[in-house]
């Protein structure tokens, strides 16, 4: 056993050696010192109560390849790794333990465990670790996902990895992060001295990759005063060229945020458009209907949490339909129940309705409680990936389809089938509707709970990016309306046009004038128009519309 | 349409108010023994009630008698509240928790240098009276004017009054503008010399209200009594008509509307006087719905139910939010649901129609948009 | 209004007040315990029960409804029962006013709990002032202000905000050299930000490694800003982000957060108004390790502790209620009063205030909650990191606890400030070098 230990240890130096000695800045701040002894135990820093400690044995054990290590990275990473009393180091799996150091089972349970103290900054020595034994002995995948990470998280220490991975005969794809990683490296702080030749081949490097970490790289480098002047300066050129690139990607990027703002309100408002632009029912209830939509995803995902854990991922795809059908019903009981007995007095129903917003509200917070719920955002919906220089966020994206997809759907409803048909008959002119046949209270009823449903269409999306709480539909009311009527009543393409101008509009504004007052000219540009040009951005034009 | 016949209940209700704060403004004079005596904390409550009741007057100025249905009228209220707030900070002067005697205690805790040019001279009463009237009265011409031009109506125009308070209560939000940002302005000291913690005070704040709250009672009763009011109800029921007729309808609205902001702009300025804050919260697009509310509650068109609406329920939601904390939005909300469903012509027209007084000249309610009329 | 009417009223507030509580608290228990007896004590709890703040406040509610159950079926205070008359001033902050009035003139109650936001306890108080009322306040807020009618239990700048950045500056909360300010736009976010700024500039941080950025409340897209905050992380220094953000803004700023892959160790944000409540309502998966400075955390295991929670999940019949930090500044008023008030033997306002000063009452967390002469309290501080299950770890704490300054030194107007209500200054913002009470003395 002592052999074992002493031949990890000698390891361990190894790695040490290797990494070109340890950033000095690791040693040194003195109360929190790791004991001499440690250098012996590359574990022993584990079991400090000192986090610069225990992320200083987090990078040892990364650099070396001594199974034991690993799997001791793998049992902290799972938070499964506890310090006894006595200073020892355990594994816990289930019931049973195993010594750390050894890898042996224990028979007995370990006296006065505690956990190996964790924060961010062990957790960032220990996925640089993670990085660099997956990057040595993972998949494929495992190796790629590794070898970016070294490159935006370039740690000199790692150096020897990334050279042996290099060495190692690998696939094509993993050349480029590995070479990227192995610049970053070199010109990060703490890096071995390899000359200005080496290191303005490296600034070459990055400044072909481009990004913000590469940037940022560049940047420390080029504010460090010790570096040679003619790679520093190389550096700041390198500089000037990823920051052009990011300034010509980042228009691009103002769009794809202002077309998902508006994805969100053309969602928000399509409900609208239809109980409101169709049908000329001021519902001021409509933000509670999203927000039902929203709860209903939430009690989606809690059912299916309870009943099938492992269908769980596609909560959401179930929630759309019973958002649906819960806000659509919901729709067709307020219409049948109030709104009917109001039409020909639009502006009664705007009261009328204002009452039952507070009723729901009020509601919600008695049933859920006022607090937020929590709705998870499923693994397949979650982070971003880059197309160009461009971020491309997966919620937000996937928003954008949803966005798209509802508003094809209610336009084939519309367009297409006789319901359809029979709505827009209904509402350019009830009474010859009538005498043709057409039920109208029964289109009534359905249209309403069309616009309803598609309002807690809207909720599903919204759950994803926004808070799920009683005062969820405030914040939306009024941008939907604003869309609506800046759209034009009545004119699905108008709701569209208007969405998306208001979200890229608001978009544009932000940078230029901040968040508050880029949303107040944003509003008070609306106003101006709508009173030039009082029907909105499209206009129906005909004899059905009179306002 | 016959006048008289219609407002006879305006008379009695200004003389109602007035009677009722008298009263009220005395009990709380008296010394805390006596049994006729009033606490302050009412006198307070009824001040507001009546600078709520200017705005329901002015909104139904609107809504009642020209067809605007306004979502947006505590924009102008709040302005006025701003203004007679700007003079009433500037009455403290050094007696702030800072000691400045030239700028407000929000400014200093900013690191501000200076008063901003638009706070020049609101130290000054007469100013600041000026300010209350011409800030709401110079933003309704703007607004009215560049809508009514275009002939924007209808739920177009509600859907825009709400954007313009949004609008304001964001830019009133901002710590930047210099009015106290979220905080708004308070801890207000005094007012021409006289204490406003005084009952003194109270009860003469009290009695002001409620006098300009009748006289402007009577002044839009005899704006929509008369010939021009036949003129605002033809306007508000067939504009088109109206229009052929020769008169000009946007001019009418202009001046209906203005009138109306700047009693909306009077109310709020009293309302400061007596609740002791302004912040802008009170730019919210709820507080505007809300007092479309009390208007219907009361009865639209009547001028007295704006007054009887904006109390009673104002009232309901003072004893409710202590009675029944957890509860007292769902009575609210069914308050709302109710009063459109049953009472459509609000508590003023119940009252008539008990009284088989009912007469023609009830607000007809303009057809909504697509439906055959 | 006459007299017989008034008292109708009164008594009516009364009836209907205790009626609610009781129906909250379910039949079984009642506010009146046995042994107490007598005229019941009135406190008044002046929370949001509905509107926007009704999402942090109503919790509030309950706490004080609980530590009032509690507090009876020990004896009551003074041997009388206690008795909660709960109103709902609606997130509206002249309501907020009038409530504040009607407990001190209708319902005479011997102390409020009560307010969450600035806005709310600025509206209040010169309420409290005029009717010589008590107000005691469980936020963290902006400092800058000493009433002698509050009691100001929560946080103060200099117990949150800058031990928070100091954690943030150390080689263990990763050694931030540039940091992004980003609030809500009112006026806790700016104090908090102008005296942050002052001390980072003290600490050798440029206005060039500073960003500020504000935004309104309920601010519900983040897609720019956060891309703004990952630009400004890419200079090549490590940074940090300070967030004043707003209870409800701050679900979708976590969620563009971990949409745009922005790690906890990559650049950390450190919240002051993030507790256990409002992760309650979020998923924390993708917050690992983001932070919190607070001066109470729910995971830390004291027996006290343990005993308030086990209290609380019974008191709400729900064992997955959380507890949060203005909860416990709640429980430290709240003792502090009772303490108060039996030291004194009365009830008296201006005995219980003259009396508070310099109470001691343990915290939950360990150490010891004194009322200091400008009537803050001695605190300590934590920070916490976001883990998995929504709790917080505890990563850092000071040493001991801190006094509450209501005036902040970095801020050039209020440098030479103190509050200090005992004789003979007794005064809310005494100047020490001109050795001057700039406001009102109490006399």
């Amino acid at each position: 056993m002592s052999d074992r230990r002493r031949r990890i240890a000698l390891l361990a130096l190894l790695g040490v050696a290797l990494a070109g000695a340890p950033a000095p800045s690791r040693a040194q701040t003195v109360d929190a010192a790791p004991p001499v002894a440690a250098a012996a135990d590359p574990y022993a820093g584990l079991t400090s109560p000192h986090f610069e400690a225990i992320a200083a044995a987090v990078g040892r054990l990364g650099t070396e390849g001594a199974p034991q290590a690993q799997a001791v990275l793998r049992a902290l990473s799972a938070h499964h790794l506890f310090v006894a009393e006595d200073g020892g180091l355990y594994v816990r799996e289930g019931e049973s333990w195993t010594d750390a150091r050894t890898g042996a089972p224990v028979t007995s349970a370990p006296a006065g465990v505690r956990a190996v103290r964790e924060n961010n900054r062990v957790r960032g020595a220990l996925a640089q670790a993670m990085a660099g034994q997956a990057l040595l002995a993972g998949d494929a995948a495992a190796r790629r996902d590794a070898a970016a990470r070294l490159a935006d998280h370039p740690d000199p220490a790692m150096l020897p990895v990334v050279d042996r991975a290099l060495a190692t005969p690998h696939e094509a794809g993993l050349e480029a992060p590995l070479r990227r990683a192995r610049a970053a490296m070199l010109l990060s702080p703490g890096a071995p001295a390899t000359g200005e030749q080496a290191q303005s081949a490296a600034v070459r490097v990055l400044r072909d990759a481009g990004g913000l970490d590469a940037r940022a790289v560049l940047a420390r480098f080029a504010a460090d005063e010790t570096a040679p002047a003619e790679a520093r300066q190389a550096a700041q050129s390198a500089i000037v060229t990823i920051d052009r690139r990011i300034r010509l990607w980042s228009l691009a990027q103002q769009v794809f945020y202002g077309l998902s703002l508006g994805s969100v309100l053309l969602l928000a408002a399509m409900g609208l458009a239809i109980t409101f632009g169709v049908m000329g029912i001021i519902n001021m209830a409509h933000g509670e209907l999203v927000m039902l939509g929203a709860y209903t995803t939430y009690l989606t995902q809690k059912t299916l949490m309870a009943v099938a854990p492992g269908l769980a991922a596609f909560s959401l795809p179930l929630a759309v339909p019973a958002a649906f059908l819960v806000c659509g019903a919901a729709g067709m009981l307020i219409e049948r129940g109030l709104i009917r007995f109001l039409y020909g007095r639009p502006l009664e129903t705007l009261l009328a309705t204002w009452g039952l917003s507070l009723v729901l509200q009020q509601a919600v917070r008695s049933l859920f409680g006022p607090t937020n719920v929590a709705v998870a955002t499923p693994g397949w919906l979650a982070g971003s990936f880059q197309l160009g220089g461009l971020t491309v966020t997966l919620d937000r994206f996937a928003i954008m389809l949803f966005a798209g997809a509802v508003m094809g759907a209610v336009f084939l409803v519309l367009r297409r089938t006789a319901l359809g048909l029979q709505m827009r008959a209904v509402t350019q002119n009830r009474r010859m509707a009538a005498l043709m046949g057409i039920r109208t209270a029964r289109v009534d009823a359905l249209t309403f709970g069309l616009g309803s449903g598609v309002a807690g269409l809207a909720g599903v999306a919204v759950s994803q990016i926004d808070n799920v709480s009683p005062n969820l539909g405030q914040g939306y009311i009024i941008d939907s309306f604003l869309v609506v009527v800046f759209g034009g009543v009545g004119n699905l393409w108008g709701t569209l046009a208007a969405a998306m101008t208001l979200g890229v509009g608001g978009k544009a504004l932000e940078p230029l004038v901040g968040a508050v007052s880029g949303k107040i000219l944003l509003l008070v540009l609306v106003i101006l128009f709508i009173q030039r040009h009082p029907r909105g951005m499209f206009p129906l034009r005909g004899r059905g519309v009179e306002s | 349409m016959t006048g008289e016949f219609a407002f006879r209940g305006v008379v009695r209700t200004a003389a109602a108010v007035l009677v009722v704060a008298a009263l009220l403004a005395l009990g709380s004079l008296l010394p805390a023994s006596n049994p006729l005596s009033v606490s302050p904390f009412v006198v307070t409550l009824a001040g507001k009630y009546l600078a709520y009741a200017m705005l329901a007057l002015a909104v139904d100025l609107v809504w009642g008698f020209v067809g605007i249905l306004t979502l947006g009228h505590a924009a102008f209220f709040a302005l006025g509240g701003y203004a007679m707030g700007m003079y009433l900070v500037r009455e403290i002067g050094a007696r702030g928790v800072y000691g400045n005697p030239d700028l407000p205690d929000f400014m200093v805790f900013l690191s501000w240098k200076s008063l901003p040019w638009y706070w020049w001279g609101s130290d000054h009463v007469l100013v600041a009276a000026v300010l209350v009237l011409a800030v709401p009265g110079a933003l309704a011409a703007l607004f009215g004017w560049l809508a009514f031009r275009s002939r924007v109506g209808g739920v177009y125009l509600s859907i825009i009054t709400q954007a313009l308070t949004y609008a304001l209560m964001l830019a009133f939000f901002q710590n930047g503008l210099g009015f106290g940002g979220n905080n708004g302005l308070t801890d207000f000291k005094d007012v021409l010399g006289f204490d406003l913690h005084q009952p003194g005070t109270r009860a003469g704040l009290l009695i002001i209200s409620a006098l300009v709250l009748a006289g402007a009672m009577l002044a839009t009763r005899a704006l929509v009594g008369g010939r021009f009011g036949r003129l605002l109800i033809a306007v508000r029921d067939a504009q088109s008509r109206t229009r052929f007729l020769g008169y000009r309808p946007d001019q009418v609205k202009l001046l209906v509307w203005v009138a109306s902001a700047l009693i909306a702009a009077v109310g709020g300025a009293l309302y400061v006087l007596q609740v002791g804050i302004i912040n802008p919260g009170e730019f919210a697009p709820a507080n505007s719905i809300e007092s479309v509310i009390w208007v219907a509650v009361g009865g639209r068109g009547t001028l007295s139910g704006a007054v009887i609406g904006a109390v009673l329920v104002n009232l309901g939601k003072t004893l409710f939010t202590a009675w029944l904390p957890e509860l007292w939005l769902y009575g609210l909300g069914a308050l709302f649901i109710a009063t459109t469903l049953f009472l459509p012509q609000g508590l003023v027209g119940l009252g008539r129609h008990i009284n088989r007084r009912r007469d023609e000249v009830t607000p007809e309610v303009t057809r909504p948009a697509g439906d055959a009329a | 209004m006459t007299d017989p009417t008034m008292r109708f009223t009164r008594r009516d507030f009364a009836r209907f007040s205790l009626a609610a509580s009781a129906a909250m608290l379910g039949g079984s228990r009642t506010l009146r315990a046995a042994p107490p007896s007598g005229e019941p004590i009135r406190i008044g709890v002046l929370h949001s029960l509905s509107g926007t703040m009704a999402i942090s406040e109503t919790t509030l509610k309950d706490v004080i409804l609980m530590l009032v159950e509690l507090q009876n079926r020990k004896g009551g205070v003074l041997g009388r029962p206690l008795e909660a008359v709960v109103v709902d001033p609606a997130s509206n902050w002249p309501l907020f006013a009038e409530k504040a009035r009607q407990l001190l003139a209708v319902d005479k109650v011997s102390a409020a709990f009560g307010c969450w936001t600035s806005v709310s306890r600025k509206a209040v108080l010169p309420v409290f002032e005029e009717l010589d009322g008590i107000l005691f306040y469980p936020v963290q807020y902006e400092g800058q202000e000493c009433s002698r009618n509050v009691f100001y239990m929560g946080a103060a700048p200099n117990q949150q905000a800058i031990p928070a950045v100091d954690y943030l500056l150390s080689e263990d909360g990763g050694g931030a050299k540039r940091f992004a300010l980003v609030g809500t736009d009112y006026v806790y976010p700016r104090t908090t930000n102008q005296i942050l700024q002052s001390y980072l500039k003290q600490k050798g941080i440029g206005d060039a490694d500073v960003m500020v950025n504000y935004t309104p409340f309920g601010q519900s897209d983040w897609q720019t800003i956060v891309s703004q905050i990952k630009a400004f992380g890419s200079a090549g220094r490590k940074t940090a982000v300070v967030s004043t953000i707003n209870g409800d803004a701050n679900v979708p700023f976590y969620k563009e957060l971990a949409a745009q892959g922005i790690s906890a160790t990559d650049i950390p944000v450190m919240a002051f108004s993030v507790g256990e409540e409002e992760l309650a309502g979020m998923d924390t998966k993708p917050l690992v390790g983001q932070l919190a400075a607070w001066n109470y955390f729910e995971s830390i295991d004291t027996p006290a502790n343990q005993a308030f929670i086990r209290e609380w999940h019974g008191f709400t019949k729900n064992p997955k209620r959380t507890t949060n930090d203005p909860m416990e500044a709640h429980y430290i008023g709240f003792n502090l009063w009772v303490q108060a008030v039996t030291k004194a033997g009365t009830t008296d306002h201006d005995k219980v205030i003259e009396t508070m000063v310099g109470l001691k009452q343990p915290n939950l967390t360990g150490g010891v909650a004194e009322v200091l002469p400008n009537h803050h309290i001695t605190k300590p501080v934590y920070i916490g990191e976001i883990q998995e299950d929504g709790q917080f770890n505890v990563v850092w704490q000071t040493p001991r606890e801190i006094p509450g300054q209501a005036w902040s030194p970095f801020v050039p107007e209020t440098r030479n400030l103190i509050g200090d209500w005992r004789a003979p200054i007794r005064c809310g913002n005494y100047d020490t070098v001109k050795k001057a009470c700039l406001g009102t003395r109490h006399v």
